[in-house]
């Protein structure tokens, strides 16, 4: 293997097994250290809504215990060693990473194994974790960027399983009773759709036995399918909503609109109009006209996304609650200019190849690789897309971004929400 | 022999330059780093190191405001600079044959910052509004009272990012005066780590670098803090729901016999610490007051913090307290852990754990060329100035854990975790205000 190469069908090994687990593993030999990266078909969109925060409390409890470890035993064995295992709810998914000296790597998979299928959900731990998410939840609501996010999906997904947060509602929260654990594991963690990466100073044969022997018998007929997401319509009009928060020097504000799911033909345009917008060198031309050029802030930035459905494409910025009006004038005129005009040649060309040329450095860690993996295969997007990866980024045009700008972002049509010390109002 | 060997030398400017040859990936992480941190600042220009730092970003005649910016990412690399108590530091990661531009701007910004006044002004509010986003939060808002009562005397008083009325009243002059005392060759030190030959880059830093002209070193007259003779106490009141508490205790310096068994006794306490800038850290639901205030339900969390620092500044263990708990029982807690400690040595088998966590942990930050060379600098930041070998700070640092003994953690938590040598703090949420402030759930329309 040469050390410069990026990931491909040279140096990946996939196994899928019978149950439906599949398994990537690439080896790095030059740290004693080993990544593990993953998830479970098992997310929030599952959660009925009276009792929404089920997927993440659930995979949160995972690791109070389980038939063979107790939650002293489980971290005793991942501290002592200095490896780390965690497991958390996400919206499609509930996900789990670790990491490990190479040596380790048995102890980590089998931990896994132990929370993933055989937890017990221990009730003096159920309560702890339930005040600790709790606890959680009131700091959310003392966050202005969490709760200005929070009402921002509200606003573009109404009637979408994505206006929901992964982490629920104090209400929803008190409402979840242990068996709603023990009855959330048994429905929807199965091997079906089990996705795990494992990069780092470990043969990558020997990884896939390892997980093969782990959890090529794992079966759970009761496992349901994925239900498919509804159809988003795009906001009639724009909406703009402002929360207050008492004594917080600085708001926050989104404003943006849903975007592309990863697998679109938008999504790439939209990436890299994305990092012109609001990401390049400094915080591309948002950056540039909110912090460089007004002085009104110390972030300011766009991000997209993605995702298997329509994840939020959005301007964000922290800024004195004086100038709120004014940043978002200017956020505003520069959303209109990137939907009315195509980027220039330079700025394509500049992203392009920032898009190219930063590979290297996102591949340098196990963490980098073991997420790129799961990327391609969660993304069916080929085993060679980094090898190819050049050719499709150059091959984006100008009029392609403008096209999926104007697709997915209209000013008339967006979510304004600022959160902070602020006359509360909604329009 | 170690495998990568470390080269260093000194420029006829006073430029201190170290190299590290690591073929990795093909990738260059070239570091700055200047003595000057808040450390070296006084009322009235409290957070001037940190605005150089924004400053030094905004451009010079050859490359003006935003040009590099654009240029590092056409290049798919990285730049960023840091400031701290102790130290500024600026990096850029850059693919191997593009590294000549990180040496170019370097050495460029090291003298020919314009410091335009009208980028001075946008700064202010750049730099007032990164404040303010600080105020948000209520932990932030706790541990400036409580540095701030830890140092009377000396300049780790005050946070990094200075005080609001000194934010508001800097000049540009003053602010360039800083600029021009502290960055200068022989007040910096250049660290490159990644995927070079040797003496290529020993030539390319020469051409780049031998022709700045020499300065003065600076003075760094720093006050030492005396003993705290009493606990201090911090009370502050803020919206929410949520107490948090804080205990700060003096601690000594990085370079100071007792720092690396300190090291162990924080991981003992609250779990290890790591060293990384960038690469991760692992958890610490094993440690003594994770069992003793998590398990028991006293706490929601807690974490501690210790940081390698010239001077001695402290070291600080946070915790949020459980919504059926109150701040004296929990403290009461901590105290017990506390006496324990002072009263028995830990177990060899515990000491052994935090060394392992250690190794780990420097595994994972070793997977970055970013890292290694912040480590490079770190170390050679920290050392005595009388050390006749500095890079051994870093080389030192696992060897001297391993040599750890129970009884040194006895020692040092009968000499530091006393009450009258801490501060501290509790944030609590003001009466009467809980009611509104949980979200309200999902409405129907908008």
């Amino acid at each position: 293997m040469s050390l410069h190469a990026l990931p491909g069908p040279q140096d990946i090994h996939r196994s899928q097994l019978p149950n439906g687990v599949t398994i990537l593993a690439r080896p790095n030999l030059n740290s004693p250290s080993v990544v593990i990266h993953g998830y479970l078909e098992a997310g929030s969109l599952f959660d009925p809504s009276e009792k929404l925060g089920l997927a993440q409390f659930t995979s949160l409890a995972l690791m109070r215990g389980s038939q063979r470890h107790s939650f002293q035993q489980i971290y005793d064995l991942l501290e002592s060693t200095g490896a780390s295992l965690g497991v958390s709810g996400a919206t499609h998914t509930t996900g789990f990473s670790g990491r490990s000296l190479a040596e380790d790597l048995p102890l980590l998979l089998d931990l896994l194994k132990q929370v993933l299928r055989f937890p017990t959900f221990p009730a003096e731990h159920v309560e702890r974790l339930r005040a600790q998410i709790l606890t959680g939840l009131a700091i959310r609501a003392q966050d202005t960027g969490d709760m200005a996010s929070l009402t921002f999906d509200e606003i573009v997904y109404q009637g979408h399983p994505y206006s929901r947060p992964d982490d629920g509602f104090p209400e929803t929260v008190q409402a979840i009773q242990r068996d709603d654990l023990l009855a959330f594991h048994h429905k929807h963690y199965g091997p079906q759709g089990m996705l795990i990466s494992i990069v780092g100073a470990v043969p990558p044969e020997t990884a896939i036995e390892q997980v093969a022997a782990l959890f090529g018998d794992w079966s759970n007929p009761s496992q349901s399918p994925q239900v498919d997401l509804p159809a988003l319509e795009p906001l009639p009009h724009t909406v703009s909503r402002r929360l207050y928060i008492p004594q917080k020097a600085q708001a926050d504000l989104v404003i943006g609109a849903a975007g592309p799911p990863r697998r679109s033909p938008d999504f790439l345009p939209a990436l890299l109009g994305n990092n012109i917008l609001g990401q390049f060198g400094m915080m591309g031309r948002i950056g540039e006209r909110l912090r460089e050029q007004a002085g009104l802030s110390y972030y300011a930035s766009s991000s997209l996304g993605g995702g298997p459905g329509p994840g939020p494409w959005d301007v964000s910025a922290g800024v004195n609650p004086a100038d709120l009006d004014q940043a978002i004038d200017l956020i505003l005129d520069e959303i209109r200019r990137f939907t009315s005009q195509p980027v220039s040649e330079q700025e394509l060309s500049d992203c392009q190849s920032n898009f190219t040329g930063s590979l290297p450095l996102s591949m340098e860690s196990n963490a980098g690789v073991a997420y790129a993996l799961l990327n391609m295969e969660r993304y069916q997007l080929g085993m060679d897309y980094y090898l190819t990866y050049a050719d499709r980024i150059n091959a984006i045009t100008r009029q392609q971004i403008l096209d999926a700008a104007q697709r997915y972002l209209d000013v008339d049509r967006l979510a304004i929400v600022a959160a902070g010390e602020l006359e509360e109002s909604h329009e | 022999m170690p495998l990568n060997p470390l080269t260093r030398l000194t420029l006829s400017n006073g430029l201190l330059v170290l190299l590290k040859e690591i073929h990795t990936a093909p990738l260059i992480s070239h570091w700055v780093w200047y003595r000057v941190g808040s450390r070296d600042e006084r009322p009235g220009n409290t957070g001037a190191s940190h605005w150089v730092e924004h400053m030094q970003f905004k451009g010079t005649p050859r490359y003006p405001g935003g040009v590099l910016d654009k240029e590092i990412a056409r290049l798919g690399g990285v730049w960023n600079a840091f400031t701290y108590l102790d130290w500024t530091t600026y990096f850029e990661t850059l693919p191997s044959d593009k590294i000549e531009l990180a040496l170019d701007l370097e050495a460029d910004r090291m003298m020919n910052s314009l410091f335009d006044l009208k980028d001075f002004e946008s700064e202010r509010s750049v730099i007032i509004a990164e404040r303010q986003g600080n105020e948000n939060e209520p932990l932030f808002r706790l541990g400036e009272e409580i540095q701030a009562a830890a140092f009377r005397v000396h300049s780790y008083h005050h946070e990094v990012i200075g005080e609001m009325v000194d934010l508001e009243r800097m000049q540009r002059d003053d602010l360039y005066h800083h600029y021009r005392t502290y960055y200068t060759p022989s007040n910096a030190i250049l660290a490159i780590a990644g995927d070079f030959d040797t003496p290529e880059m020993i030539e390319k830093v020469r051409r780049f670098y031998e022709d700045l002209p020499a300065a003065p070193a600076p003075l760094h007259s720093t006050r030492p803090e005396p003993p705290q003779v009493g606990e201090h106490h911090i009370d502050l009141a803020g919206p929410g729901e949520t107490t948090y508490i804080e205990l700060s205790y003096h601690v000594p310096a990085a370079n100071d016999p007792d720092f690396l068994p300190f090291v162990i006794l924080d991981s003992l306490l609250t779990g290890p610490s790591s060293l990384n800038l960038f690469g991760g850290g692992i958890s610490n639901k094993t440690s003594r007051l994770y069992r003793a205030l998590v398990e028991s339900e006293l706490a929601v969390s807690v974490y501690g913090g210790l940081q390698a620092t010239i001077d001695p500044f402290i070291y600080t263990i946070v915790a949020i307290l459980h919504p059926n708990s109150a701040p004296e029982q929990l403290i009461a807690a901590i105290d017990a852990e506390i006496a324990l400690l002072q009263n028995t040595p830990p177990d060899h088998t515990e000491l052994a754990r935090a060394v392992k966590q250690a190794r780990a942990t420097f595994a994972y930050g070793s997977e970055s060329i970013t890292n290694q060379a912040y480590w490079l600098g770190l170390a050679e930041m920290l050392a005595s100035p009388t050390d006749e070998n500095p890079g051994q700070w870093l080389e030192q640092y696992l060897p001297g854990l391993a040599r750890v003994t129970p009884e040194d953690v006895q020692r040092l938590a009968k000499n530091y975790l006393r009450q009258s040598n801490r501060i501290l703090g509790v944030y609590r949420p003001q009466a009467g205000n809980a009611s509104n402030s949980q979200p309200i759930p999902p409405q129907g329309a908008v």
